[in-house]
Formats: C-alpha cells, sequence, structure tokens
C-alpha cells in the first residue's frame, strides 16, 4: 500500500498563555508539536504498513521549522517526507492549504490511501482533509474509527457519528480524517530516531507542484480573520464552600434552585 | 454575478428533520432579516415528511427546497457534496450555513472547495456587516483560547457551520407560508463510491453527548470506576448524556464517544455539570459554549470554578449522595 499522511505542526495549547492587552497567543518560548491528533493517523498509516507492507509519505505544508514534525513522524515508522515551504504559502487558510497540499499528492499517484487528523489543534476546522479529497476528486469518510478490511479496491471502514456508527465500504484510492478511537499511537523508536536524524527531507515551493499562485497563501485564502478576541474566561458565578454537613445540604439545595430557575428541571 | 438569499441546509434522518434543523432556521432567519432577503431550507433525502417540510416554514423558511433520490437516503457525502454545490451554483445563495454536525462538518468542505470559496467552521456566532452584506463569523480557536472573527470578503456564498444547540428553535407559527418545491438533480452526479452497509447504534443511550440538553460529567476525582456509576445516576434523573474528562476515558471509566474536550467532543448543552474534574484548557475548549455549567470540586483553585455558573467546593462523595436524594425527591 502506498499511503499518505499530511500532518500539521502546531503550537503545544496545553499550557498556553494569553496577551490580555492583544487577546493573542504569546508564542515566545511555545513549543512546536506534530497536531495530536496527527499522531493517530500517522500510527494508522504505520499499523496499515505492518500489516500489508508498502510505504508511507508524510507530507507538511509550513514553516522551515515544521521539518521537525516530518522527522518525528518518521522515526514512528513513516518512510519518508515532503514540506512544503515557500512565502507564496503563508496565510493560507483552508482552501488554499488543501488546495496546495492536493497538488504535492498528485506528484505520488497512484497512492491507496490518505490519512489525515480528525482536525488541527490550532485552526480546529476539519476541513482540510475533506478539502483534499474534493480537489483531487477522490472518495473521502470522516471521524474513522476503525478500518476493519483492505480489500483490493476498497476499504471497510466504521465512521463515528452522533448516534452510533457507521459501517461504510469505500473506493480507493481513498481520503479518511481518523479519531483518536481508533488506535494507540506509539513512541519513537530508537532506530526510527536514528532513521529520521539521517533523512533528507526535501521542501517544495509552488514550482514544485504547479500551483497557480492565485490560489495560494492569503491570496487565495477567501476567509480573512479581522478581529481576535479573548473570550470571557470567568463567568463570575457564585461559587460556595460549604463548611458543614448543613451548609453542605444548603449548598445542595442552591443547586436544585439554579436547575429550576433555568427550566432544567 | 449576483448573489441573493440566505440558505440552510436541512438534515433528515430516516425522512424526519432532524431537531438540529430547526435550530439553523433561527440563525438563518436572523441573517435573512438583516439582509432583507428570503429564508431558503434545503433538504436532501429518499421520502421525506411532508409535515416537517412544513415545519420548516412555520419555524422561519420563506422556501424549501426538496430533493429526493434513493441515492441520498442517508448522507453519504460525494452524491450530498454534489447535490448541494449543484444547487449553489444554479441559484447563488449569498451565504449559506449548515449545521456543525458530523453531516455538516463533512460536506461542508468539500462544496466550498467545488465552489472555490472560504467557509468558516463551528461558529458560535453570526451577523451582517450593514455596509458590506459580509458575514460577520465568530469562532473559538486554539483550544477555545481565542475568539476569532472571520469574514469572506471577496468570495460568494459565504459558508459557515454553526455548532449545534447555540441557540433555539423558533416557536411554529401556522400563519406563515412559503413554498415547497422539489427540484430534480441529474443523475451523474449522485454517483457514491462509498456504500454505506451496516449501522450499529450506539448501545450506550446516554453517550450522545452533543444532542443532549443535559450533560454530566465525571473526571479523575471520581477515584475508581465504581464510583462513575453516580454520575450516571445524576444524568439518568436529569435525562442528560454522560460526559468524560480524558483522564476518565484513559482510566476505561467510560468510552471515548464520552470524553468532552479538545481530542473528545465539544458540547453545547443546556447544562453541563463538572464533577471532580480540574478544567483544563483542553477540557474547557469542549465545553466554553455550554449555556449554564455547574462545577463540583474540592479543590477551591480548580480551574473548572473560572467557567463555572455555580461552583460548590466539596467532597464529591458527600455532595452526590445527596443531591442523588433531593433529585430522587422531586422525580416522585
Ligand atoms: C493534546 C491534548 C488533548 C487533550 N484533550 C483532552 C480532552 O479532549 N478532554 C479532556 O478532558 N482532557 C484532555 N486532555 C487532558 C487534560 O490536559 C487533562 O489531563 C484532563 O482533562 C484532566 O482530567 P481530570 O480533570 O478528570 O483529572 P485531574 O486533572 O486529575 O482532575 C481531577 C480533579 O478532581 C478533583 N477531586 C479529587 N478528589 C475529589 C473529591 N473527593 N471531591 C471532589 N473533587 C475531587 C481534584 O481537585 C481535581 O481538580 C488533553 C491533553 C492534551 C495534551
Ligand atoms: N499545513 C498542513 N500541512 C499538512 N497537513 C495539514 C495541514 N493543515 C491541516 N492538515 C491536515 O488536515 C487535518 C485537519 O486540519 P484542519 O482542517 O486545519 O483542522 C490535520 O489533522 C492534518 O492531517
Amino acid at each position: 500500500m502506498k499511503i499518505i499522511v499530511p500532518i500539521k505542526q502546531v503550537p503545544e495549547t496545553s499550557n498556553v498563555s494569553m496577551d490580555p492587552e492583544t487577546g493573542t497567543m504569546i508564542r515566545d518560548g511555545v513549543e512546536s508539536i506534530i497536531n495530536p491528533l496527527d499522531l493517530y493517523a500517522i500510527e494508522e498509516a504505520v499499523n496499515l504498513k505492518e500489516e500489508h507492507g508498502g510505504e508511507i509519505l508524510v507530507i507538511s505544508m509550513g514553516p522551515a521549522k515544521a521539518e521537525m514534525a516530518i522527522r518525528e513522524a518518521i522515526s514512528m515508522g513513516c518512510d519518508d517526507g515532503i514540506l512544503l515551504s515557500n512565502k507564496e504559502f503563508a496565510g493560507s487558510d483552508t482552501l488554499a492549504t488543501s488546495y496546495a497540499l492536493s497538488q504535492a499528492i498528485k506528484k505520488f499517484n497512484p497512492y491507496d490511501l490518505i490519512i489525515c487528523g480528525e482536525r488541527a489543534t490550532d485552526g480546529d476546522t476539519g476541513q482540510v482533509g475533506p478539502g483534499i479529497a474534493a480537489w483531487l476528486d477522490i472518495p473521502f469518510t470522516t471521524y474513522v474509527s476503525n478500518i476493519k478490511e483492505v480489500n483490493e479496491n476498497s476499504m471497510i471502514v466504521q465512521r463515528m457519528v452522533e448516534t452510533g456508527y457507521e459501517i461504510l465500504e469505500i473506493e480507493t484510492p481513498c481520503l479518511l480524517t481518523v479519531i483518536k478511537e481508533i488506535n494507540y499511537p506509539r513512541l519513537p523508536s530508537m532506530r526510527g530516531k536514528l532513521l529520521a536524524k539521517k533523512k533528507e527531507i526535501k521542501t517544495w515551493g509552488p514550482d514544485d507542484i504547479g500551483a497557480k499562485k492565485d490560489y495560494l497563501g492569503l491570496e487565495g485564502s477567501p476567509t480573512r480573520v479581522v478581529k481576535i478576541s479573548k473570550p470571557k474566561v470567568s463567568r463570575g458565578g457564585e461559587i460556595l464552600m460549604p463548611k458543614n454537613e448543613s451548609e453542605l445540604d444548603k449548598a445542595v439545595d442552591g443547586l436544585i434552585e439554579y436547575l429550576q430557575k433555568k427550566e432544567i428541571i | 454575478m449576483s448573489y441573493k438569499d440566505v440558505w440552510v441546509l436541512s438534515e433528515q434522518e430516516d425522512g424526519k428533520i432532524k431537531l438540529v434543523s430547526y435550530e439553523l432556521l433561527t440563525r438563518g432567519r436572523f441573517l435573512a432579516d438583516k439582509r432583507n432577503v428570503k429564508l431558503v431550507a434545503i433538504i436532501l433525502g429518499k421520502s421525506i415528511d411532508k409535515e416537517g417540510l412544513q415545519e420548516l416554514i412555520y419555524r422561519g423558511a420563506n422556501k424549501v427546497i426538496v430533493i429526493e433520490d434513493t441515492s441520498l437516503e442517508y448522507f453519504l457525502p460525494e452524491p450530498y457534496a454534489n447535490t448541494v454545490a449543484s444547487l449553489i451554483q444554479k441559484y447563488n445563495p449569498e451565504i449559506i450555513i449548515a449545521s456543525a454536525t458530523t453531516t455538516g462538518r463533512t460536506v461542508m468542505p468539500a462544496v466550498a472547495i467545488k465552489c472555490i470559496t472560504g467557509l468558516t467552521a463551528d461558529c458560535t456566532d453570526l451577523d451582517i456587516e450593514e455596509e458590506t452584506g459580509n458575514l460577520i463569523q465568530t469562532r473559538p480557536a486554539i483550544g477555545g483560547n481565542i475568539l476569532a472573527t472571520i469574514m469572506t470578503p471577496k468570495y460568494r456564498p459565504q459558508m459557515a457551520t454553526v455548532r449545534p444547540h447555540s441557540n433555539k428553535p423558533l416557536v411554529p407559527d401556522n400563519s406563515r407560508t412559503g413554498d415547497i418545491i422539489y427540484e430534480k438533480v441529474d443523475k451523474s452526479i449522485l454517483k457514491s463510491r462509498i456504500k454505506k452497509l451496516d449501522f450499529k447504534i450506539n448501545q450506550e443511550e446516554d453517550a450522545n453527548i452533543q444532542d443532549a440538553d443535559v450533560v454530566i460529567s465525571g473526571g479523575k476525582g471520581l477515584k475508581k470506576e465504581e464510583n462513575f456509576q453516580m454520575i450516571r445516576n445524576i444524568a439518568a434523573l436529569l435525562d442528560g448524556a454522560v460526559g468524560a474528562s480524558r483522564e476518565a476515558v484513559d482510566l476505561k471509566w467510560a468510552t471515548y464517544p464520552h470524553q468532552v474536550g479538545l481530542s473528545g467532543k465539544t458540547v453545547s448543552p443546556k447544562f453541563y455539570m463538572a464533577v471532580g474534574i480540574s478544567g483544563s484548557v483542553q477540557h474547557l475548549a469542549g465545553i466554553k459554549t455550554a449555556e449554564n455549567i455547574v462545577a463540583i470540586n474540592s479543590d477551591p483553585e480548580a480551574q473548572i470554578f473560572q467557567v463555572a455558573d455555580y461552583g460548590i467546593v466539596a467532597d464529591l462523595f458527600e455532595v452526590l449522595p445527596v443531591l442523588t436524594k433531593k433529585l430522587e425527591a422531586l422525580k416522585q
């Protein structure tokens, strides 16, 4: 199987701090990591390779340092990586990003499968995966929680929706976005780390992928972020600290009154 | 080219209109009134309940466009995306919004590419800039740490998905009238390279946290798997669903469909209660749009209290039994 995994490098947001004045993220000293939800995509690709043979290509669009993310993916078992990095790509929204990635993926035709993360934890849109599939005109589905079967020209996958799971048969080549339920990502192996260190990662620009420039970057992006603000952190709610049993009882009564006032009971 | 009208993409299941579609009409009505244009509901399916179609009008639509075909019986990305894109190209709406459900978040990105336009995911607020008619789209980003306001100034249509349950359906008004139009699309665009073989309903009924009005969540503070049952009991008493922090899911006290947060689900119920949950940034990212938040935690410094409308700083093992008893008494 030839599998392509698009991954994104994102700021580590678990202890992110915000500038209270501007409402923007303080990026100084913030570490960059592989989008945590892309680790499941990588793991699934490596599992499939282990079972069915083949090769995995990771591809990322971002600044030069996104090369680190590609190396990390290789240390987990991916074979090769391509970085799309160029000032022409800067400022791309999901339309332009999925266009650039799809152009690069075309260079690796024929492939069997593209696996994306469910969404990136920074932009948090989940639009790039379906977007790539639309540009490439290949079948796709989202929220995949299990790959049940891999056949000659199709696969059977399980997709999580609000009320349960769909079992779908999808023709290959196809694109899947996967959710956390699908596996447990492994840690890089020693051997993997060594291989990753030595690997030469190619960097491509718009000309290497035959991209139309007016489809890229800020110019090719229909959406504009016009304002960033800080959500109000504190709701200023009523917080009770009962000191004894009767105070606790009152606090619970207060909760029930609250529920009644809000017409929940 | 001139673009006109506001469209909402309605959803159905087994021919019945889903509640989220009525919620979406409220948003659509607001935008259509501001723009002084018609609100059109689009619905795809096989044989859609006639009363439901009428109710789309009663709840705000001026017009309903129905596309019925066996290949549209249930959601499949290709025929759905192709159909919606072909209707957009035929009628040129100025704005089209969909619910940020698993369906909306799957079909809309593909439609946006086919129409070469912008799409803003998972908006919590939508408004119109009067001079330009630009849709002002507000959404949380970076794990809920910021609110971004996004516009699509130079491209039409403007597209957005809207968080389910972030507003209420309008009360049906039977005096409202409007046209229900059945359209046909070319068979060639209804082909699908995906087949649905089966559907497994989630056996755990209380796992549907995205659709629930009430979500009661438990975290690591519950200490043991057995104790998690207390959360389920309270949820059952309030007819709610059961949520869990990632810690609780990793400890296998609850399955993944219950996980709330950045790497789980985003919920926006009317009432969210967090019990023994610290309120990490990642957890908060999933609950910021809940209408009312109550927290029970023994640590007064726990971050969850910052977002709580009502909080009790106490041992959950003392609070929950009392609460359960009182709720049971009320039920009788
Ligand atoms: C990339 C990434 C994604 C993540 N995604 C998610 C996600 O989607 N959802 C999520 O929830 N987390 C997520 N996390 C994990 C998150 O950072 C926290 O680790 C997690 O939310 C903590 O769960 P918790 O609040 O149950 O546990 P803890 O943080 O351990 O909190 C337990 C709380 O229980 C309280 N407590 C203890 N005993 C009692 C008692 N007797 N009575 C009352 N209170 C008591 C404690 O005071 C404490 O506040 C993610 C992390 C990363 C890095
Ligand atoms: N810049 C990028 N480079 C490579 N892959 C990306 C990029 N942005 C998004 N993706 C992929 O698309 C998925 C969804 O991202 P998003 O639509 O930004 O939430 C991610 O999990 C990645 O698999």
